[in-house]
C-alpha cells in the first residue's frame, strides 16, 4: 500500500511550503518532497521599469531580508551605470548590510534556530521559542536581546528610511550620509553589539557545547549532508557579505571555482520541476544529477556555515578565534554538519558588529561625499551580496535609457533548495521505517531545514506558539489513516 | 482554552513577510496585543489549520488581519473561508489594500511570466520544457500546486473588505490605533482606510518650497542629480507622488532623501492613484508649447509603472489589456 | 484586424462653448456623420479628469475623443492647454496598458466648425473600425 504523507504548512519560502512524503510498499520513505506553491514573478514585471527604481521594487521579494535585496540590486546599478560608489557612501552602504546581517542572524538564533538548542531538542514544542529562551536564560537576557535588535534597527531605520524595504540605494552612492552626533551614538551601539554577539556565543558554547547530547546531535550522521559550498570572500579569502568574488570549495574543501559576480552565468546553473514553483540551482560544471550528495552532484549550498567553508577564514579578530574554535570541535574543514549552521551563524554575527564598530570608528563616513553621479550609458549590470540566507544575484540588462529589458535573480534561499529538499528527506528516512512515523519526525524534519531558515518570513513562528507541523498520513485510496499534531503549549 | 477575549486572526496571501514582520516589531507591544486577545489562526506562528478554521462558528473571529494580493486559488479559498468566519476583516498593507507591488505583475499574464521564469531566464537549463503544473506526477505519485491567476487582485476586489491599514509596511503606530481602536470598540464607517485622509504634501516638511509650477523642462531620474535633502521633490524636477498620496507614513522615504514612491495609496476621494497623480504633473507642467510639452513628457519614463508602482490591481483599468486567448 | 462590420462605440468629451456647439452646427445643419460617437457636454476639456477616460475605456468604449477649442480661444483661458498635457500624459500610460495611441483623440473644433466636426468624427469611427474592439479582458470570462 503507497502512502502519501503530507506535512503543511511546513514553513514559508515566498509563500508555503507543503512537504509530501511517500511510502513504499513496505512501508520506507520512497520520497520526500518540499512544495513550494508560489512564484511572484519579479524578473518578469522589472521588465519596463526604471533600472534606478530595482532597488525599491526587488526588496519586495522578501520583507525578511529585504535589506539584502536592496544591496544586491543597488550595487546591480553601480555595474550597470559604470560608476564606483564614493568611499563613504560605500561605508555606509557596508554599515547598513552588516548591521542587517547582524540583527537577522541574532532574530534568527534566538527566534527561530535557537530554541531548539537552547531550550533542547526534547523540550516541549511550546517551550521551544523565544519565551522559553527567555524562561531558560533568564530574563534579563531576553529584554538585551529585543533591545540588540531594536537598536540594529534603528540604525538601519534611520540610514535607509524605513527598515521594511529601505530606500537609500543609489547608482554611485546613498542618498542619505550620517552626521557626527549620529556616527558617536552609533558606534556606543555598535560596542554593545559587539558584547552582545559575544554573549550570544557564550550561551551556545554553555548549552550545546558543554552539553555532550547536543554535541552529538550536532555532529551526528542524520544532519550531515556532503555538498559544495559557496560564498562571498575578500581578496584574502576572507568571508565578506557585501562584496567580493565568488568563491566555491568542493565536498573535500579544496577550491573548485573562484570568479568575479559577472561571471555566474558561467557557474550556476538552475534545474527545473514540475512539482514545485521553485528552480533547483547547482553548478553547471559538475551538472544537475538530481537530489544527491558528494562530488559528482552539482548541488551545492550557501549560508553561513557554507560561507565559512568557502573561506580561509574571517575578517575580524574575535570571529577569526570563534571559527577556529568551531572547526576545532567539528573535526576539520569543510564542515558537512548542516546544524553547525547554527553555530556558523553566531560567528557571522560577531564579525558584522565587529565592522560595525570599525567603520563606526573611521570619522570618513561622515564625509559628505555620498554619491557619484554615472556619467555613462547605461547597459548590462550584476550585484551580488551575501544574504543571511546566502549568496544573493541580482542581474540585469536595459536599453541606453537604462530601462530594464532584462532581469535575472538567484535568490540566496533558491541555492538551498535542493538541499533543502535533501535535508528533509534524510530526516523522513530516519524516522519513518516500515509503515511507522515515530514521534521524533516532525521535530527531525524541522531541525533538518531550519539551519537554512529558509527565508522563513518570520521570526514570530515561535511568538507564542510554535512551527506549524502537521503529518497527514494518506492510504492509497486517498484516505486520512493518521494524523500527528505537534502538540500546542 | 476559552475565554471572553476577542479572537484575532492573521493571514498572508502573496506576501512578501514584510507586513508580518511589522507586526513583530511592535516587540514589547505585541506582548500587551497578545494578551488582550486571542490569537485563534496565524500560519507562521500557531499550529492552527484550516480545518480549525472551517469548524469555527461562522463570525466568531472579531477580527482578521490579511496581507498580501491574491492570486492563488487557494488564497482566494482561505480568504473567503476567513471572511465568513470574522466579524471585522482588515486588510492589512499595501499588498491587501491595493495589489502592492506583486501587482505589477498586472503588466504581464502568467503565460508569459512562467515563460520567462521556466524556460527564457538565462541561468535555466530545461531542455525538456518542464513547468511547474497544476497536477503532475512523481514516479507514478501525484502531486498539486494551487492554480496561478493571469491576474493580481487586491483584497476587497476576492471578499468584502471592512478597513484598510496601509503601507508597504504599515508603520508601527498606525497598527497600535487599529488595534486599539477595534479593541475600544471606537471604529470609524466601513470602508475606512485607517490613516489620515490627507495628501502626503500636507504633512511634508519639504511642502513649502513645492512649486506652483514646473519651470524645467526636463524630468530628471533620481540617479540623475544631487537630491537636495530639503528642497520639495517636484520642485527638483524629480517624480514623487505626494500629491497623489496619503499622508500618515511620517514621510518616511523623504526623511531618507528619496522620493515618495506612493505606497498608501490615493486618499478617500480619489478612485485612480496614477490619474490622479497624472493630472496633477499636467497642472504644474509650465509650458503651453506643445513642442516642449512633448520634450518634457518623453522624459516621464515608464509612467504607469510609477504613477501605479503599489496600486496597479486597484487602478480603474486594473491590469494591462489581455491578450485574446488562442 | 479589420473588421467591416464592427460598430465601434466612441465616447467623445466635448466643451459646451466650442466643440458641443460645433457639434450641434453639424447636426442642425444636416451633415451626415457617424452615430457611433456618444456625446458628454462637459464645461471646458481642461475639466476632463484623467479618471473620466480610463472609466469610459473600461466601461468598453473602442475610442475616446476630448475636443475643446483652439488653442488661446479656451473660455477659462488654459483649460484646453491642460487637456493638451493630460493628453500627451495619459496617451504615453494608456500604451503602456495596451490601449493603442489611436484611442484617444484630441482635437480642437471651433463653434463654427461644424464641418471639422464632421470629418473628425467619421475619420475616428473608420478608424477604431480598422482598428477593431479593445477588448481589454481579451475574451477572459473571470478577468477584470
Ligand atoms: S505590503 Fe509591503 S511589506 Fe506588506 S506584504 Fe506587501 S510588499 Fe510586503
Ligand atoms: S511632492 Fe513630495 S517632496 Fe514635495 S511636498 Fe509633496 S511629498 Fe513632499
Ligand atoms: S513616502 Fe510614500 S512610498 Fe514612502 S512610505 Fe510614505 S507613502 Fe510610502
Ligand atoms: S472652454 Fe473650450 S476648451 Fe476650455
Amino acid at each position: 500500500m503507497t502512502q502519501k504523507i503530507t506535512i503543511d504548512p511546513i514553513t514559508r519560502l515566498e509563500g508555503h511550503g507543503k512537504i509530501e512524503i511517500f511510502l513504499d510498499d513496505k512501508g520506507d520513505v520512497d520520497r520526500a518532497i518540499l512544495q513550494i506553491p508560489e512564484l511572484r514573478g519579479f524578473e518578469q514585471f522589472a521588465v519596463g521599469r526604471a533600472a534606478e527604481e530595482m532597488p525599491r521594487i526587488t526588496p519586495r521579494i522578501c520583507g525578511v531580508c529585504p535589506t539584502a535585496h536592496h544591496m544586491a540590486s543597488t550595487k546591480a546599478l553601480d555595474d550597470l551605470f559604470h560608476v564606483e560608489p564614493t568611499p563613504t557612501a560605500k561605508m555606509i552602504r557596508e554599515l547598513i548590510y552588516n548591521t542587517f546581517q547582524f540583527e537577522d542572524h541574532t532574530l534568527h538564533f534566538f527566534f527561530l534556530g535557537g530554541p531548539d538548542f537552547v531550550i533542547g531538542p526534547q523540550a516541549a514544542a511550546g517551550e521551544r521559542n523565544i519565551l522559553g529562551v527567555i524562561g531558560k536564560v533568564g530574563e534579563e537576557i531576553g529584554l538585551k536581546v529585543i533591545k540588540a535588535r531594536r537598536e540594529a534597527r534603528d540604525m538601519i531605520n534611520y540610514l535607509g528610511g524605513k527598515i521594511i524595504h529601505p530606500v537609500c540605494g543609489l547608482p554611485g552612492g546613498v542618498s542619505k550620509g550620517l552626521d557626527e552626533e549620529h556616527r558617536v551614538e552609533f558606534l556606543k551601539q555598535a560596542k554593545d553589539i559587539v558584547e552582545f554577539a559575544q554573549f550570544s556565543l557564550k550561551i551556545f558554547d554553555d548549552v550545546v557545547l558543554q552539553n555532550k547530547e547536543y554535541v552529538d546531535v550536532v555532529v551526528g550522521d542524520a544532519y550531515q549532508l556532503k555538498t559544495y559550498y559557496m560564498g562571498l570572500v575578500d581578496k584574502d579569502n576572507k568571508v565578506n557579505f557585501y562584496d567580493g568574488d565568488i568563491r566555491v570549495v568542493d565536498p573535500e574543501g579544496k577550491e573548485f571555482a573562484k570568479f568575479k559576480p559577472r561571471d555566474y552565468l558561467k557557474h550556476i546553473e538552475e534545474h527545473v520541476e514540475p512539482w514545485t514553483y521553485i528552480k533547483f540551482p547547482y553548478l553547471k560544471n559538475v551538472g544537475w544529477k538530481g537530489f544527491e550528495e558528494g562530488k559528482d552532484s552539482g548541488v551545492y549550498r550557501v549560508a553561513p556555515l557554507a560561507r565559512l567553508n568557502a573561506s580561509d577564514g574571517m575578517a575580524t579578530p574575535m570571529a577569526q578565534e570563534a571559527y577556529e574554535k568551531m572547526y576545532e570541535t567539528l573535526g576539520g574543514k569543510p564542515s558537512h554538519h548542516t546544524l553547525a549552521f547554527h553555530w556558523a551563524r553566531l560567528i557571522e554575527a560577531l564579525q558584522a558588529a565587529e565592522v560595525m564598530v570599525q567603520l563606526l570608528e573611521n570619522k570618513d563616513i561622515t564625509d559628505p561625499n555620498i554619491r557619484n553621479i554615472p556619467t555613462e550609458k547605461p547597459d548590462e549590470g550584476v550585484g551580488v551580496v551575501e544574504a543571511p540566507r546566502g549568496t544573493l544575484i541580482h542581474h540585469y540588462k536595459t536599453d541606453d535609457k537604462g530601462i530594464i529589458e532584462e532581469a535575472n535573480l538567484i535568490v540566496a534561499t533558491v541555492n538551498n533548495a535542493a538541499a533543502i529538499n535533501m535535508s528533509i528527506e534524510k530526516a523522513a528516512k530516519a524516522f519513518i521505517k516500515g509503515g511507522e512515523v515515530s514521534e521524533g519526525l516532525l521535530n527531525m524534519a524541522e531541525m533538518g531545514f531550519r539551519p537554512y531558515d529558509p527565508c522563513h518570513a518570520c521570526g514570530t513562528h515561535s511568538l507564542p506558539g510554535d512551527m506549524p507541523l502537521i503529518v497527514d498520513i494518506y492510504d492509497s485510496s486517498g484516505k486520512l489513516v493518521e494524523q500527528i499534531k505537534r502538540d500546542q503549549e | 482554552m476559552s475565554n471572553d477575549k476577542p479572537k484575532v486572526a492573521f493571514y498572508w496571501c502573496a506576501s512578501c513577510g514584510g507586513c508580518e514582520e511589522a507586526v513583530v516589531d511592535l516587540a514589547e507591544d505585541i506582548l500587551k496585543v497578545t494578551s488582550a486577545v486571542d490569537i485563534v489562526f496565524w500560519p507562521v506562528a500557531l499550529d492552527f489549520k484550516r480545518k480549525d478554521v472551517e469548524a469555527m462558528e461562522d463570525g466568531s473571529i472579531a477580527v482578521s488581519f490579511i496581507n498580501g494580493a491574491v492570486r492563488l486559488s487557494e488564497q482566494e479559498e482561505m480568504v473567503k473561508l476567513l471572511r465568513k468566519k470574522s466579524g471585522l476583516v482588515v486588510a492589512f498593507g499595501s499588498c491587501s489594500h491595493l495589489g502592492g507591488i506583486p501587482g505589477l505583475a498586472n503588466f504581464w499574464n502568467k503565460q508569459t511570466i512562467f515563460d520567462y521564469a521556466y524556460l527564457k531566464s538565462p541561468s535555466t537549463n530545461n531542455p525538456d520544457k518542464i513547468v511547474p503544473l497544476e497536477k503532475s506526477e512523481v514516479d507514478g505519485k501525484e502531486l498539486e500546486l494551487p492554480e496561478f491567476y493571469d491576474t493580481v487582485y487586491s483584497l476587497d476586489q476576492v471578499i468584502d473588505v471592512d478597513y484598510y491599514l496601509p503601507g508597504c509596511a504599515p508603520p508601527k503606530d498606525l497598527i497600535v490605533n487599529a488595534v486599539n481602536a477595534i479593541l475600544e470598540g471606537k471604529l470609524p464607517p466601513k470602508g475606512a482606510v485607517l490613516s489620515p485622509n490627507k495628501s502626503l504634501c500636507d504633512e511634508c516638511d519639504r511642502n513649502e518650497s513645492k512649486p506652483e509650477k514646473f519651470t524645467m523642462t526636463e524630468i530628471k531620474r533620481p540617479w540623475e542629480v544631487e537630491l537636495d535633502p530639503e528642497k520639495c521633490f517636484l520642485a527638483q524636477g524629480v517624480i514623487c507622488m505626494g500629491p497623489a498620496t496619503r499622508g500618515g507614513c511620517g514621510q518616511r522615504c523623504i526623511t531618507a532623501n528619496m522620493p515618495c514612491r506612493g505606497c498608501f495609496g490615493p486618499s478617500d476621494q480619489v478612485f485612480d492613484q496614477g490619474a490622479k497623480f497624472l493630472s496633477a504633473m499636467a497642472s504644474i507642467i509650465e509650458t503651453n508649447d506643445e513642442k516642449q510639452i512633448d520634450k518634457l513628457i518623453e522624459t516621464i519614463v515608464d509612467p504607469a509603472g510609477t504613477f501605479y508602482r503599489f496600486s496597479l490591481p486597484t487602478s480603474i483599468l486594473r491590469r494591462k489589456k489581455m491578450e485574446a486567448t488562442k | 484586424m479589420s473588421n467591416e462590420s464592427f460598430e465601434p462605440r466612441l465616447v467623445g468629451f466635448l466643451c459646451n462653448w466650442c466643440s458641443y456647439t460645433g457639434a450641434d452646427l453639424a447636426g442642425t445643419s444636416r451633415m451626415s456623420y457617424a452615430p457611433n460617437l456618444r456625446i458628454i457636454r462637459v464645461m471646458c476639456s481642461g475639466r476632463v479628469d484623467p479618471q473620466f477616460v480610463l472609466k469610459a475605456f473600461k466601461e468598453g468604449a473602442d475610442g475616446v475623443l476630448i475636443s475643446g477649442c483652439h488653442p488661446g480661444d479656451c473660455h477659462y483661458q488654459e483649460g484646453n492647454y491642460k487637456a493638451l498635457r493630460r493628453h500627451r500624459l495619459l496617451s504615453k500610460m494608456l500604451e503602456q496598458m495596451g490601449i493603442e495611441k489611436e484611442r484617444f483623440r484630441l482635437e480642437w473644433v471651433s463653434a463654427a466648425e461644424g464641418e471639422k466636426f464632421q470629418r473628425v468624427c467619421n475619420e475616428f469611427t473608420d478608424e477604431m473600425k480598422k482598428l477593431g474592439p479593445l477588448n481589454l479582458n481579451g475574451g477572459k470570462k473571470n478577468e477584470q
